[in-house]
């Protein structure tokens, strides 16, 4: 099966996981700290009276300070949510209501809000109900190499600007926007400045004040904790944010966030920041060797192929690749025992790919036919070379059986061809 | 996509796959006959050669095909039923009869829509340059 490869390639366990950028396994430490507070410590934070209610708020306020730890704020600063998507909920929502320039119903917009058009859709969607309710947004288009920059965000500023919420690090693609330099830029304005640090938090050193950063949304089940918690930093001083709540009731989480607390998950969260806080450097510099050598072997071995996004500013754990001349389905068929994301909507009845890659430039042939593989604190040496000599055969199979790939190669341009439409 | 054993089968071992030459020298064959149908855009691209002999029976066949697994196994299960058919009886496979064979799943049968037409491109193309009258509905009835 390796068509150039000299050694014999060791089968590990199958399948093999490469979606972590989808959501990561808990690790079991996270899980033995988390057991207690199912049975024993079962209390409510916010009983007063009782040791019940008081132990369960002394773990709630042990993973505060492990989350502030991580991300280099004051625990006061951590508001617990049920994941990066009401995270990014309250932030934009939030602070686009506490912040408005202009009444809903005066005639003039409420205000105006920047974001970009390959945000994850936890961030689009909210920022295109604010456009039906009367504020004005700007997605911003990144170019080819898909970052945005401080620069791109200073074009598009108004006087009326009131909110730029730009992503970390994009989650199809890896790539890592200038957050610093934007944040910079936010804070001479006068502008609150949001970023979805979701594929960041826990695998990148974070400091939101270095960073200029005033809210900040994560998630638990990326950083190896549990699903149904996340977090929101609420930046408290030069500038104290405010925001409006989403949900109203007890008043938890300083009034942002009301709800009795879910101590158990909050508990796991704040252990697996504790954990990546010790092993993210590590898992950073391994994974990014890992990444690497698939990218170059996959690349050097395969004409037609290409990895989407910018080559170097991109986190260590994830790529994506476009492969020509395959077409979507039949490619994650192919390579069945890797878990790994598609670009391609298609198995499904819609047609439409990727609009992450499409706004980045990339035709809909190739996007269809991408696989985005992320790798994670067990992904092994062993797992990688499998991957690569699957999905390199996988792709020649394929190939094997394109109409188009022989017309590729006897020179015939596929954009001339008159195709029967059906 | 759940896909049953037939799918499954045609997917991973491919019958007849290949082409009886380059598209230049195809096109110079006169006893082949290449259907070439769908577009890139729309995800799926089948094409299917013929070799018919004297005697007007399909000798061989051949299929590569740009698609998802129901459209190649629907393309390969075609190459199967083509070879030995004399031209007017491979004319009379239906697309039905493909979904009927792979089972395939709703969202799928634009796949054996697209195998029927390409059978039906690759007979017409091999009667185009031989000279052959293609078939009207109104000859198929007197000939009944």
């Amino acid at each position: 099966m390796p068509d150039n490869a000299s050694t014999p390639v060791f089968t590990p366990k199958l399948p093999i996981y490469l979606d972590h950028a989808a959501t990561t396994p808990c690790d079991p430490r996270v899980v033995e700290a988390m057991l207690p507070y199912f049975t024993s410590i079962f209390g409510n934070p916010g009983s007063r009276n009782h040791r019940f209610g008081w132990e369960a708020e002394e773990g709630v306020d042990k993973a505060r300070r492990q989350v502030a730890d991580l991300i280099k704020s004051d625990e006061k600063e951590v508001i617990f949510t049920s994941g990066a998507t009401e995270s990014n909920n309250l932030a934009i929502r939030g602070a686009a209501i506490m912040y408005e320039k202009a009444a809903e119903g005066s005639g003039k917009p409420r205000g105006h809000i920047i974001s970009c058009a390959i945000e994850h859709k936890a961030v689009l969607d909210p920022c295109k109900r604010l456009q039906k309710e009367g504020f004005e947004v700007t997605f911003l288009e990144p170019p080819k190499d898909g970052i945005v920059t401080a620069e791109m965000v200073k074009a598009a500023l108004r006087d009326d600007t009131i909110l730029v919420t730009i992503m970390r690090a994009n989650n199809e693609i890896g790539v890592i926007n200038e957050i610093p330099q934007i944040g910079e830029l936010c804070k001479s304005r006068d502008i609150i400045f949001h970023t979805d640090a979701t594929q960041w938090v826990g695998k990148m050193p974070t400091d939101v004040y270095a960073d200029n950063i005033d809210l900040m949304s994560f998630s638990g089940h990326k950083l190896y904790g549990p699903k149904g918690v996340g977090g929101l930093f609420v930046r408290r001083k030069r500038p104290r944010v405010r925001l409006t709540p989403l949900v109203d009731g007890g008043g938890q989480e300083r009034g942002f966030r009301s709800g009795t607390l879910n101590v158990t998950g909050i508990v796991g969260l704040g252990k697996a920041c504790e954990i990546a806080g010790q092993e993210m450097s590590a898992d950073a510099i391994r994974l990014g060797k890992l990444r690497k050598k698939m990218e170059d072997s996959i690349t050097s071995r395969l004409d037609t192929c290409q990895v989407n996004g910018h080559r170097e500013k991109r986190l260590p754990h994830i790529t994506n690749i476009s492969f020509g001349f395959v077409e979507g389905e039949s490619l994650m068929m192919a390579v069945k025992e890797i878990a790994c994301s598609s670009g391609s909507a298609c198995t499904s009845a819609s047609l439409e790919p990727s609009y992450v890659l499409k706004n980045i430039g990339v035709g809909d042939d190739l996007a269809h036919s991408s696989l985005r593989l992320s790798l994670g604190r067990w992904t092994t040496d062993q797992e990688i070379d499998y991957s690569i000599e699957k999905i390199v055969a996988a792709v020649k199979k394929l190939r094997d059986l394109s109409p188009l790939y022989d017309m590729h190669k006897e020179g015939i341009d596929l954009s001339k061809v008159e195709w029967a439409h059906h | 996509m759940a896909y049953g054993p037939k799918i499954i089968d045609h997917y991973e071992h491919p019958r007849n796959v290949g082409s009886f030459g380059t598209q230049a020298e195809i096109k110079q064959r006169k006893d082949v006959g290449v259907g070439l149908v769908g577009a890139p855009e729309c995800g799926d691209v089948m094409q299917l050669q013929i070799k018919v002999g004297k005697d007007g029976v399909i000798e061989d066949a051949k299929f590569k095909t740009f698609g998802c697994g129901s459209a190649i196994a629907s393309s390969s299960l075609a190459t199967e039923w083509l070879k030995g058919k004399r031209l007017d009886d491979a004319a009379l496979i239906k697309n039905t009869m493909i979904v009927e064979e792979l089972s395939l799943p709703p969202v799928k049968i634009h796949c054996s829509v697209l195998a029927e037409d390409a059978i039906h491109a690759a007979i017409e193309d091999y009667k185009a340059k031989n000279g052959i009258k293609a078939q009207t509905p109104a000859d198929a009835a007197a000939k009944v």
